[in-house]
């Protein structure tokens, strides 16, 4: 580790950067400025941000580098009441406004857009002093599971870089994965954070629906869009859900449940924390191992389940029988969403505008070159499944069976604790692999997505390699439990914690110190032909 | 019930009504008195601020932003739903409706669709036919649009321009079942309308300034005939008057085209005030699909039963229970309470006087108020006027206000007119002089204490005062006493007039007649 490349600051969790900064050891400037090396370094063989902001970073570093330094002279407790977060580098996807910056949400129909205000995630981010160094590469307004369908080109797999992050996060965790940030913010609508996740190595969470404010984030489909972290660890990701959870009285769907110190809760030693899985009720919920499951990813993840009955974990098999209908319903409900909340980019107030003709013809043109093709499909989709004599056999059964699948998470949790599944049915795919055909794309989300429908938290962690690529493990919980999520999948990182895969890094790590590799764009312009 | 001077049997003769039924819906759209929007903090008080100036990501419709909903505006929808007897749902919602045009930022608004907050009401009111009673479909609540200034910029350029003052502003829409079947009903029904929202404090209902928007589905089909003819859309009209005046326009321009076998297009049509005639907006051959779905921003709202008690509570006399009470317990007229309940500021003026003196006779305040009150107020240019029943010309004053509270210094201190009115009761001032009095009050707001003494204009009733009087005039007119005592018994006036005249008017004019009948033995 010592001869790698990525200098020893940014190998660091979050947590122990924040303990590392009370001491003194360094600096937030100069932790920033060793992220920013990095970032600014390699980025244009991942491609994992759209831009980096090192000015306004810097200011933020000096801030916090002022706070820490006023709370030494203060004294001991004064260091231990600053804010988690305080100087550690967060990294935002880009569709979190913040004030003074560009947010394009991956879509060239923002293109020039310039936010006047923050989203309320990143006013709470930076009451925590937490340093923005830049926004992160995703699908087209978090539309696809690759980032392929970003308007400003992919984001490679620091695992392969000829292969996918998975999406629409993916900028997100492989800025994380290949240590830009220790941690870092997406959103998840149908699996846009667990399905990265799982596909870099790392850990993402989705909270229940109405845990973080969706204020001043670019909306896809509003029912189903949730805001949450990812971390290299457990800890680093409960302490930024953290710092962004809550009621905000400016989202009427936030709710008003208290959030618990998650941090607080998770054991300090690795064998408090497998203890806690003795008596735990986990459901194997059997339709998720789906057909099309790649055998080597399966193998991983019984192989997790069995070592969490071996660390006592009593594991029960449960039915979600509505499951097969969860990718039916959500590829409806989410387009009709989707295409209510894209109705705004119409080339009149910001963004984009082909000021072609009169407003019909700047319409037409405005959202006909603005909007990628991806996008334009749900649109369509989600315009025909509202649209009068087809409302009642779409849109309307599509929420019927909604509710069934939130029946079945009911009736399951009425037995278990919580669920453990896959996140992924596959490993990282290659670039263009499944561009041309959609079906196959949205089926990366088909273990997901059933969560988003029924609000439900959702964690996923790293549980081993296959062919050499990571495979990820889901937890899911009851609503507003997701203490209990962080809790499971840090004792399952204290059950794993002497595994020899716990020890591997991204492997194309150093390719992306290769000043001759190529760009994500020429991989995929590659695999395309 | 005064009706207006026509009879409907002259209406009737030159008609279109004798072969055609007129069957009539309304649609009002109502800004409601909030202080904010309806899904933001901007305030909604632009009238006189510069396009653009009261705005915010939510009523922009830039990215990220949602919608909060005002709980004031909520109010008055419910409110409105329990004076109208309408039902009140357990749970409401809002949905989307989706449209693409320049002036909605979202390219959806946020309104109601299946689950309106109030439906089933009814409105009832007096017209020149009798009493009408209108069944109220629904009410529901949805946000303004922006407002689209259309102007010709230095290139000669046509441009259309955005200010999104008013959008977001909290709209109730009101809706009536197609029971209106003449000009005049529908005029009476948004006049009525009108009165009722600025009772409750809902809104200030101005039909001028866009406040209160009504639109009118017009067809006409032949007596008897059930099924409805070629409902064709009205609006634009900017006052009762052009309501009504457009109304029965397009009732006649039906009439000709299916007398002359046109067929009638399903329309919008627009009311062009200046040439007394509507034209043609645009088709509604084809109906928009808006593809309505439930709004997923915003969660279901429940309407418990301790929040409608609450508004219920502060629901203050409704004008129809208002006008009840005038006639029945107060003794007025129908008349005179219907021009009192049509004017918000005369109500509270003659309610607040009764109070201050509550022996005062209802009828001789309601007289003033109805009367001197609503004179000077016209003449000094109120806003808003409301036309009482029964005639479209007949104005009352509605004052600024409309919230039932000090909205505006009404310029009659209602204390004052209590004191003036037992000062004629009392036989301390003349009838004549009051009215000079309440003038300098209206006009100065000063005390009528003040006025009568600095005018000297107090009675003198006191007969021993007036004896002395009495007796120089009959010593310095010796042929009018002849005239009296010949039998002449007019001449009393002429004696009577000429105390009057040595007192400046102050003198009690039926005691000084008296006195010199008892001289004179006339």
């Amino acid at each position: 580790m010592a001869d790698s490349a990525v200098p020893l600051l940014t190998r660091l969790h979050a947590h122990e950067m924040a303990a590392a900064l009370r001491r003194g050891d360094f600096t937030a400037g100069e932790l920033l400025d060793a992220h920013l090396a990095l970032a600014s370094r390699q980025d244009e063989r991942l491609g994992a941000w759209l831009f980096l902001d090192g000015e306004r970073a810097r200011a933020k570093a000096r801030e916090a580098d002022e706070r820490l330094a006023r709370a030494r002279t203060t004294g001991p407790d004064a260091l231990a009441a600053l804010p988690a977060l305080l100087g550690i580098p967060v990294a935002l996807k880009d569709l979190v406004l913040t004030r003074g910056q560009t947010a394009t949400a991956g879509s060239r129909i923002l293109e020039g857009f310039v936010s006047p205000y923050d989203a309320h995630i990143a006013e709470r981010l930076e009451e925590a002093g937490a340093v923005v160094p830049g926004k992160t590469n995703m699908d087209e307004f978090a539309m696809g599971s690759s980032t392929e369908h970003s308007a400003w080109g992919p984001t490679s797999n620091p695992w392969d870089l000829d292969r996918v992050p998975g999406g629409s996060s993916g900028g997100s965790a492989a800025a994380v994965a290949a240590y830009h940030v220790p941690v870092s913010i997406g959103t998840d609508t149908g699996g846009s954070i667990r399905q990265p996740a799982a596909l870099c190595g790392i850990v993402g969470m989705k909270p229940t629906y109405g845990r973080v404010s969706r204020y001043g984030i670019v909306a896809f489909a509003s029912s189903l869009d949730q805001i949450g972290p990812f971390g290299r660890d457990v800890r680093d990701a409960a302490l930024l859900l953290q710092a962004v959870a809550g009621r905000d009285d400016r989202d009427a769907t936030s709710a008003p449940v208290p959030v618990p110190d998650y941090a607080a809760a998770l054991p300090a030693s690795d064998d408090e924390a497998a203890a806690s899985l003795r008596g735990a009720r986990l459901g194997l919920p059997r339709q998720y191992f789906v057909t099309g499951m790649e055998p080597g990813v399966e193998a991983r993840v019984r192989a997790a389940v069995r070592a969490l009955e071996s660390a006592g974990a009593q594991i029960v098999d449960v039915d979600l029988p509505h499951t097969d209908y969860g990718l039916a319903t959500y590829y409806i409900i989410a387009p009709a969403e989707a295409s209510a909340n894209l109705a705004r980019y119409d080339g009149i107030r910001y963004g984009y505008s082909s000021r072609a003709g009169n407003v019909l013809e700047n319409y037409l043109a405005t959202r006909g070159s603005g909007f990628g093709a991806e996008v334009k499909r749900r649109i369509m989709l989600g315009t025909y499944a509202l649209s009068a004599g087809y409302y009642d056999a779409y849109y309307l059964k599509a929420q019927k069976v909604r509710t069934l699948i939130k029946k079945d998470f009911d009736e399951a949790f009425a037995k278990v604790d919580a669920l453990v599944a896959p996140t992924s049915p596959t490993v990282a795919f290659p670039f263009a692999a499944r561009l041309t055909d959609p079906v196959a794309m949205y089926l990366s989300d088909a273990c997901t997505l059933p969560v988003n429908m029924a609000g439900l938290p959702g964690v996923s962690i790293p549980c081993g390699l296959s062919e050499g690529l990571p495979v990820g493990l889901q937890f899911i919980g009851r609503a507003w439990d997701e203490s209990r999520l962080f809790q499971l999948a840090r004792a399952y990182e204290a059950i794993t914690a002497d595994a020899d895969w716990r020890r591997l890094e991204p492997a194309d790590l150093t390719a992306l110190d290769d000043a001759e590799a190529r760009t994500p764009a020429e991989r995929l312009a590659t695999a395309r032909a | 019930m005064v009706a207006c001077e026509t009879s409907l049997m002259n209406v009737a003769e030159a008609s279109p009504l004798v072969k055609y039924e007129a069957v009539i819906g309304i649609e009002c759209h109502v800004q409601l008195r909030t202080a904010s929007k309806m899904f933001c903090p901007c305030s909604t008080d632009f009238q006189d601020d510069p396009p653009n100036s009261h705005t915010c990501p939510v009523c922009l419709g830039l990215p990220g932003a949602l919608p909060v909903i005002n709980r004031v505006a909520v109010e008055h929808v419910l409110a409105t739903a329990l004076a109208l007897g309408a039902e009140i749902p357990e749970y409401t919602r809002w949905d989307r409706k989706n449209y693409f045009y320049p002036d909605l930022p979202k390219g959806y608004q946020i309104s109601q669709y299946d689950l309106p907050l109030s439906a089933r009401g009814r409105l009832e009111f007096d017209t020149s036919d009798g009493q009408v009673s209108v069944a109220i479909t629904r009410a529901h609540l949805e946000e303004d649009t922006a407002r689209l200034v259309h102007e010709v910029d230095s290139n000669g350029k046509r441009v259309s321009r955005v200010d999104f003052n008013r959008s977001g502003v909290p709209l109730m829409e009101i809706v009536t079942e197609p029971d209106l079947r003449t000009a005049e009903q529908a005029r009476r029904y948004a006049e009525e309308l009108r009165m009722l929202l600025m009772t409750i404090g809902a809104s200030d209902a101005e039909l001028e300034n866009g406040q209160m928007r009504v639109e009118a589905n017009v067809s006409l089909r032949p007596w008897g005939q059930e099924a409805f003819g070629t409902r064709v859309e009205v609006k634009n009209m900017n006052s009762f008057r052009s309501v009504e005046r457009a109304i029965g326009f397009e009732i006649e321009r039906q009439a000709r085209a299916i007398d002359a076998g046109e067929r009638l297009l399903q329309e919008t049509r627009g009311w062009d005030d200046d040439r007394g005639a509507t034209y043609t907006m645009r088709s509604k051959e084809y109906s928009q699909d808006y593809r309505y779905f439930p709004e997923p921003d915003l969660p279901p709202l429940r309407t418990d039963d301790a929040w409608l008690e609450g508004i219920r509570a502060r629901m203050p006399e409704l004008p129809a229970a208002r006008r009840r009470r005038y006639v029945e317990e107060l003794g007025l007229s129908a008349y005179d309470a219907a021009v009192l309940v049509a004017d918000l500021d005369a109500t509270r003026l003659f309610e607040a006087a009764l109070t201050a003196d509550e022996a005062l006779p209802a009828k001789r305040v309601a007289n003033w108020v109805t009367g001197e009150y609503l004179r000077l107020a016209k003449v000094a240019g109120g806003e808003g006027t409301v036309p009482g029943p029964g005639g479209g010309d007949r104005n009352g004053i509605g004052g600024g206000g409309g919230d039932g509270e000090a909205a505006g210094q009404p310029p009659v201190s209602p204390r004052e007119l209590a004191r003036l009115v037992r000062l004629v009761e009392d036989g301390a001032i003349s009838g004549t002089n009051a009215k000079q009095v309440f003038e300098r009050h209206f006009a100065t707001r000063e005390g009528v204490d003040a006025i009568v003494a600095e005018l000297g204009l107090r009675q003198i009733s006191d007969v021993s005062a007036l004896e002395a009087a009495v007796d120089e005039v009959l010593e310095a007119n010796p042929a009018a006493v002849a005239d009296v005592r010949a039998g002449k018994t007019q001449a009393v006036g002429f004696l009577t007039g000429q105390v009057m005249k040595a007192t400046r008017g102050q003198a009690n004019a039926a005691i000084v007649q008296r006195l010199f009948r008892d001289r004179l033995g006339a």
